[in-house]
């Protein structure tokens, strides 16, 4: 039996009906066409799939549609609009973080949720927020050094604005 | 892959959730952070027709302290193990577990009762639970019952959950005075599951350890007591001598199972060489 389901994504009110199989990612990515939501696995294993679901990344492709009824979403589209990972978009963009882009999202969402709770990272502790991200291309250290350097530009700028 | 269609329902009580599992004549999966039943469905390991979510329901969340045992909701997620300050002061061997057990994201969703009622012999709130001497809080249609830890994990992915039953909670005995803890783990790579892995926990007084507790996980069908270590250890200190006895017990107290990428002697080596590395770095917690 399908259900119906109301949730906000990225700000939005969004209602849907939907079978209970349907994941989180395959609601974004079918129904409301957000595709920046990637799929590798869909079994947990790549992060290319991760979101925010009431403010706490999760992968989206482990999360049924139907357990997300009533929960605010924010995927890589929002993030963008929003503006709140722009620095870290630039850091990836300067240091060749990305090659052929499949896991950046990803990526992007573990390193947003990383920096939100932790302003001074350790590169050691960047890779263990990395540690279910896949990247089939870049080797990891210049996604590191990404996240690394926009860390730094926050903590420089919160000390300019002292 | 995607998974096979299914019905599902939130469950508003444990009492609604047996008898929606009753109703389904048991061909239903109660789904708690749903990270081992949401993939195993989408590999098509097991196509129930309907999911019980138990998220809702108020009797298993909350962490609270009675009479001296913490009691930890079976919904608490793995990230409050890492976290939640009640956890790391009455139940720190799940705080010292919790930085092993899979990645970020995935300690957002999963829960500490679902790990330990899916019981993959790999994973490490199970071993922590058997060497803090958790009870584990089982509820069926005749009533709520406690089970010991050892007894609890039965077989390979097997518990002592009947089907239908319900894992309320997990019920840990807090720290005594002198209590230290060690954890660690073998894996290939950062948040895999182990190879091998070690939790331990004792009393420290002055004339040695007494209580000694050692769970090993990865080396059977579930979480192992390594009873002959333990009794190796039991009334000395710390030392290179306590160390390699309780080190050459490990030959009695495991089995481990054998398969060509990964013989018996070399998980035996590897846990020989994984104890002695966490009793050389008990920490004090009380
Ligand atoms: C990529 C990946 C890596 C992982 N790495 C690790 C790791 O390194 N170590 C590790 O230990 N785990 C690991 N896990 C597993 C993860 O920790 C799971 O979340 C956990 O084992 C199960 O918890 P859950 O809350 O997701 O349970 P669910 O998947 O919801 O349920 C698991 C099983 O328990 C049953 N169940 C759940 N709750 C109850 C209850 N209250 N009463 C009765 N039955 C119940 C369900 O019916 C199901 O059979 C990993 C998972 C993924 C996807
Ligand atoms: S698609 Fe979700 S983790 Fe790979
Ligand atoms: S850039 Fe191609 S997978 Fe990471």
């Amino acid at each position: 039996m399908k259900a119906d389901i109301t949730l906000t994504v990225n700000g939005e009110a969004v209602r849907e009906t939907v079978e209970p199989r349907t994941s989180l990612a395959d609601l974004l990515r079918d129904n409301l066409r957000l595709t920046g939501t990637h799929l590798g696995c869909e079994m947990g294993a790549c992060g290319a799939c991760l979101v925010m679901l009431d403010g706490v990344a999760v992968h989206a492709c482990l999360v049924l549609a139907v357990q997300a009824d009533g929960q605010k979403v924010e995927t890589i589209e929002g993030l963008n609009d929003s503006g709140l990972i722009k620095d870290l978009q630039e850091t990836f963009h300067d240091r060749n973080a990305l090659q052929c882009g499949f896991c950046t999202n990803g990526m992007l969402m573990s390193a947003y949720a990383l920096l939100a709770g932790n302003s001074d990272p350790s590169r050691d502790e960047i890779r263990d927020a990395l540690s279910g991200n896949y990247c089939r291309c870049t080797g990891y250290e210049a996604i590191v050094d990404a996240i690394s350097a926009a860390a730094d530009h926050r903590l420089n700028k919160a000390k300019g604005a002292q | 892959m995607k998974s096979p269609a299914f019905e599902y329902v939130r469950a508003e009580s444990v009492a609604d959730a047996m008898s929606a599992y009753a109703e389904a004549d048991g061909d239903a999966v109660y789904l708690s952070g749903g990270h081992s039943v949401v993939p195993s469905l989408a590999l098509r390991l097991q196509a129930p027709a309907l999911l019980i979510d138990l998220s809702n329901i108020a009797a298993l969340s909350g962490i609270s302290l009675h009479d001296g045992w913490l009691r930890i909701g079976a919904m608490t997620r793995h990230v409050q193990a890492l976290k939640d300050p009640l956890i790391a002061a009455h139940a720190p061997l799940f705080t010292a577990a919790a930085p092993f057990v899979a990645h970020p994201a995935i300690r957002n969703r999963g829960t500490l009762g679902g790990s330990l009622a899916h019981a993959d012999p790999a994973s490490e709130f199970p071993a922590a639970a058997v060497a803090m001497r958790a009870e584990l809080e089982i509820a069926s249609s005749q009533g709520i019952r406690r089970v010991p830890a050892d007894d609890f994990f039965v077989d390979i992915y097997e518990t002592a959950i009947e089907p239908g039953e319900v894992l309320q909670a997990i019920h840990v005995p807090s720290p005594v005075a002198g209590q230290v803890i060690g954890f660690d783990e073998i894996a290939r790579r950062r948040g895999d599951y182990a190879m091998v892995g070690a939790a331990v926990q004792a009393v420290s007084r002055g004339s040695g350890l007494e209580d000694v507790s050692i769970a090993l996980f990865s080396v059977g069908n579930h979480p192992v007591r390594a009873r002959k270590a333990q009794a190796a250890l039991t009334g000395r200190m710390i030392d290179a001598d306590a160390i390699a006895d309780a080190q050459a017990a490990l030959e009695d107290d495991l089995d481990p199972p054998d398969d060509p990428q990964f013989p018996a002697s070399m998980r035996l080596h590897l846990a020989r060489v994984l104890l002695g590395r966490v009793l050389a770095n008990l920490e004090a917690v009380a």
